[in-house]
Order: C-alpha cells, then structure tokens, then sequence
C-alpha cells in the first residue's frame, strides 16, 4: 500500500513537470524543466532496489504452502539479485491470512516461509544466507476482511536483513 | 492502567472463620439449590442486602464490597441480583434472624447479609450469612479477614462461598485473566502481555507493547505465566513470574517456540518447536530445560493441552490433510484422531480441569465456533458460533469457557477483539470487560 502511494506521487510528479513544460513552450526566459525519472534515484544492490525491481512478495492460496507459478517467477528474480550482491542476506517472512487459528497459523506462516526458502536454495542460493520467521496472521497489510485482502495477506515476504548497498 | 509492580502480586493471607446461629446449625434440607448440568431457565432472584459498618468508612467498604458480590452473581447468568430499593425489611443487626415473610414477599429466595469492620491493625473484618427465605435457615455463614486493600478479594470469595454452597461445585470469582491488551490499526497492531481481575477489575501490563506477544498461560501452581514473544530474533516460549516481573527463555532452540502450555504439575511446558521445517509437539522440564520430543510426523503438531491428571494430550495435527484434533499418551505414544471426520476444521483444544471435557474452535463455512466434546471425541457440542471465535480457556471449576471474537472488517471499520464468556451449558453468553481491545484469554486457577 505504502509502494502505491509512492508510485502515484513519483507520477504527480512527472506529469506536473510535464504541464510546466508544455507551458514554458510559449514562455522564452523559463528555463528548461528537469523530469526525473522514478527510478533512477534507486540505487543498484539496494534494499529498494530489491523491492521495486526485484519484488519481495509472493502469494499462497488457501492453507497451503506450495509456491504457485506466479511465484516462482518472483522468486527466481530474487535468487538472481542474490547472485549479483553476494553479500546480502534476507529474513523470509511467513504470513497468513485470518481465517485460521492463531497458533495454526503461526505453524502455517512458518511452512510458507521455509517453503519460500527452499525453492530460494534450490536455485543456488546458499542456506546461510537466509532465515526464516513467521508471523501468523498478526501482521496483515490489509485489514478488510474478504476475498482479495486474504489473498493479499497470504504472502511470504522478503526483507534484506543485512548486506544491501545504501 | 497502571503498570506492573511487584508488589502488585505479593500474595494477601486470608483468615477464615465460620459463623454459625445455633439453631440454625445444621440444615436438614434446603430448598434452594441448583442443578448446574441443565441450566438455569431462571436466574434465581436473590437480595444482597448492603452489608453494614459500624461508621461511615466501614459503611463504604461494606456497600463496595456488597457490589462486587452482586457482580459476580449476576454476571454468572445463575442469578438475579433484586434492587435494593424494593426491599421491604432494611437489614440493621447482622446478629438478628431474617424476616422471611417479607423476602419472600419481594420474590427473594436467597438472602446474603454482611458487615465490614477495619480493625486498628490495619486488617479488614467481614462476616456474612446465605440464608434460605423458604427454608428460613442459615445456609452459610462465614467470617474473612485480610488486609484493607484486599476488599475486593474479600468479595469474590464471599460470592464463591454462595456459589459453591447454591450449586455444590467450586466458585470461580476469586481469580485472575491473562490476556493480550491490544491496540492501533490492524496492519500494525500493538500487543501488551496484560492481567487483570476475573471481574475487569485491577487491569495492569506486563508488557510495553515493543514487540508481539501472544498466547499467555498460567502455571497450575505458582505466579507465572508462560506466554510466545517475538522480542528475540527468533521468535520464542517464555516464563514471566508474576512475582518478579523477570521473564525467562524456556530454553536455546534453532527454530520458533509457540503455543505454549504448563504440564498439571507446573514443573514442565509442553509447547511446539519448527525445527528443519516440520512443526512438533515437545515438553520441557523448566529446571533442567531439556526438551523431549513427543510427535514426529511431518504434519503441523500445535496447541498441546495436557489432561488435568497428566496423563494424556490433546493437541492439533493437520497430519491427515486438515488440521483435527488428536490425543496421546504423556510420553508420546498412541496418538490417534479425535474430531470426527467431514466436519470442519478443529483447532485450539483444551482440556478442561475436570477432565471430562475438550473445548476447541472449529471452522466449518464461514464461520467459527467454540465447542466442546469428551477426550473420546464423542458428545460434539457447540456453544458459540460468530464471523471469529477462537482460542477457549476454560474457569477452574470446568463450568465456564472464555474466548476471542473478532468482528469482520469492513470498509475501515471492526476487525477489533474483544473477550467473550459462554456458560457450558451453551447459556448466558457476555462480552467481558477489559480495558480496550483484547483476545487470548487464559484463566488462572482459584487463587489461595
């Protein structure tokens, strides 16, 4: 959600420019307008560059813990970046969505997470590299309770625990 | 709320002494009573007179702790407390017989009278009487002390004393709820190890809320609580001695420890451990911390609950496909399914300190319930049911479950958890009080 806030105001951004410069066509002495583009502050190796052009989240259906085609796409994109900054390390966070028990979940959240992990390692990545924690369905990133903010919050979630470029 | 202080749980002595009018010695029969199994269509009107003080401060005392007697009856769904206004005979000698003509004239059929005295020494004197109006006799009568800060104890366990001698089974007043306090959005919910009187009285924090806490468990026999806690790395089983304050990791493991209960004797914690991707069930001795494995299928194994005798777990598996319910031996062996096939989802099983029962949630549609069914697996029935129930602790006495309900969230509103209590005869279903927001209840034994 945060990741969409930004993305909308970086687009704020770039089409306000865009009318300056359609108005300083008629205007001599304005001076030329600097568009940036979105990307272009992320730093190669960094934890946003994980998060923006790697992705960090994969998706689970219902109760289970298998990494759906979907994510195996995610997935090979992050053992890729892996590959290419050797030093960093990344937390696998296993979440669920509310129509589970709490300890279940928390049991459920932990599978996802090594699930995660081990299709991580059997593209190469080392083992050492990766821990795993579960979260159970206490940290949601959507908070409606229907079809789609489940799905959102059945998720494994990577975080660049050490190593990133700044 | 105020927080924590040790002497918050310094243990409070209590004196107890029976009161008897001679000639109402021994009862021969007495007309009220209750048959706790089938229910009560009727709450049974009884008049708790204000108990009375010899001046002014004892008098407030004495009216403070009438009240809290007539809470805790009332909101055991067991009685009707009658207002004190339509009493026709006010109550001035503790010392005289009653005047049953006019209690039963206002319906009564119970009648509890008291007096408060705070003696010189600090110490709080209270003496009270149960009387029968149709028997018209003296059911009980009994003398507590304590000290002055204790009064609210004071009530409860003249309440229990009435509810035990009514209902022929311990009360359950006089005890405490560990619960998890929580507060702000959903995506980012804090989480504050929290305990309080049964009643909502005397909340306090255990926990600032820095890091989730979940699943809190008293211990059977001492001041401690073992609860989850993700304030290290890993997420981890702790033991927080009500005492202290001090908390204490169970133990060093490689993998996450959750859902954590004490063994009947307080000397152990049963508990899940996720050790190279396979989640099960283990104990260990709180002295010596060494773990003993007890499943070792690669299913999930969770939220073991020991039978009160010790001798066998109830405990969650998804072993068979979806999570069901399961019981073995203490040491592991003779694991087999419980929860009858086709129905739902069955998780959270807890035994109840009876033994006769195993309360659990069950998921079947769109719904979750609370429910209960003999360790046989036989005797299915379900006593709540909502969008979310989860999580059933049960009183000391066996007779009453609490549990968590969380409201749907819609459109930015609800999604919150609140403490729900259900009579086991499936009764007198209620919202307890907490200070906010709340869920994972766990009742403490009778305090002694």
């Amino acid at each position: 959600m945060l990741r969409g806030a930004t993305t909308f105001k970086l687009a704020l951004v770039v089409v306000a420019a865009s009318l300056l410069a359609a108005c300083s066509s008629t205007k001599e002495e304005a001076p030329a307008p600097v568009v940036t583009a979105p990307t272009s502050s992320i730093k190669p190796g960094s934890a946003d560059d994980f998060r923006v052009n790697v992705g960090d989240t994969v998706f689970f259906d219902t109760d289970a813990h298998s990494i759906r085609s979907d994510a195996q796409t995610v997935l090979q994109k992050q053992a890729a970046w892996l590959k290419q900054y050797p030093a960093a390390k990344l937390m696998l966070e296993g979440h669920c969505d509310e129509r589970g028990t709490r300890e279940y979940n928390l049991a459920l959240g932990d599978r996802r997470a090594y699930a995660v992990k081990e299709f991580l390692v059997s593209l190469g990545v080392d083992a050492a590299r990766l821990q795993t924690k579960s979260y159970g369905k206490e940290r949601p990133v959507c908070s409606e309770s229907d079809d789609s903010c489940w799905q959102q919050n059945r998720r494994g979630f990577s975080v660049i625990a050490a190593g990133a470029g700044s | 709320m105020k927080t924590i202080g040790s002497k918050f749980f310094a243990r409070a002595a209590f004196a107890l002494a029976s009161l008897a009018l001679a000639a109402f010695a021994t009862p021969a029969f007495a007309a009220l009573e209750i048959k706790l199994d089938q229910g009560v269509a009727q709450p049974i009107p009884i008049a708790i007179t204000e108990f009375l003080g010899a001046n002014a401060r004892d008098q407030q005392t004495a009216s403070q702790i009438a009240g809290v007697v007539r809470g805790d009856l009332e909101r055991s769904g067991l009685f009707q407390p009658l207002d004190p206004r339509s009493f026709i005979e006010k109550v001035t000698n503790f010392g005289a017989i009653p005047r049953f003509a006019d209690w039963r004239g206002i319906r009564a059929q119970g009648l509890v009278t008291g007096q408060a005295t705070l003696l010189p020494d600090g110490q709080l004197k209270v003496d009270f009487r149960l009387w029968d109006i149709f028997g018209e006799q003296q059911m009980v009568g009994l003398t507590f002390s304590t000290t002055a800060e204790n009064w609210r104890r004071l009530g409860h366990l003249i309440a229990d004393a009435i509810y035990e001698r009514l209902t022929g089974e311990k009360g359950y007043f006089d005890t405490r709820i560990v619960f998890v306090s929580e507060s702000g959005p959903k995506i980012k919910r804090r989480y504050r190890l929290s305990i309080m009187d049964q009643d909502g009285a005397n909340p306090s924090f255990l926990t600032g809320g820095e890091f989730i806490v979940l699943s809190p468990r008293f211990s059977p026999t001492t001041q401690a609580i073992t609860y989850m806690s993700y304030e290290r790395t890993t997420p981890s089983v702790f033991v927080f001695d009500l005492q202290t304050g001090q908390r204490e990791v169970i133990g060093q493991y490689a993998g996450m420890t959750f859902a954590p209960r004490f063994t009947p004797d307080g000397n152990r914690v049963v508990f899940s451990y996720s050790r190279d991707n396979n989640v099960d069930v283990y104990v260990a001795d709180l002295r010596s911390r060494r773990p003993v494995r007890l499943t070792q299928d690669p299913g999930i194994d969770t939220s073991p609950s020991f039978a009160p005798d010790g001798s066998r777990v109830v405990f969650n598996s998804d072993r068979g496909g979806s999570p069901q319910l399961y019981v073995m031996n203490a040491d592991g062996s003779g694991q087999m399914r419980i929860s009858p096939p086709g129905q739902g989802r069955y998780t959270t099983p807890v035994w109840s300190p009876r033994g006769d029962l195993i309360a659990f949630t069950k998921q079947a549609g769109q719904t979750f319930a609370i429910g209960v069914m003999r360790p046989d697996g036989s005797g299915e029935r379900i006593l709540t049911q909502s969008f979310s129930d989860e999580g059933p602790t049960w009183s000391p006495n066996g007779r009453v479950i609490l549990f968590t309900r969380t409201t749907p969230g819609r459109g930015g509103v609800g999604g919150g958890s609140t403490i729900w209590s259900i009579d086991l005869t499936g009764k007198n279903e209620r919202k307890v009080i907490t200070p906010g927001e709340a869920s994972d209840p766990a009742w403490s034994p009778l305090n002694r």
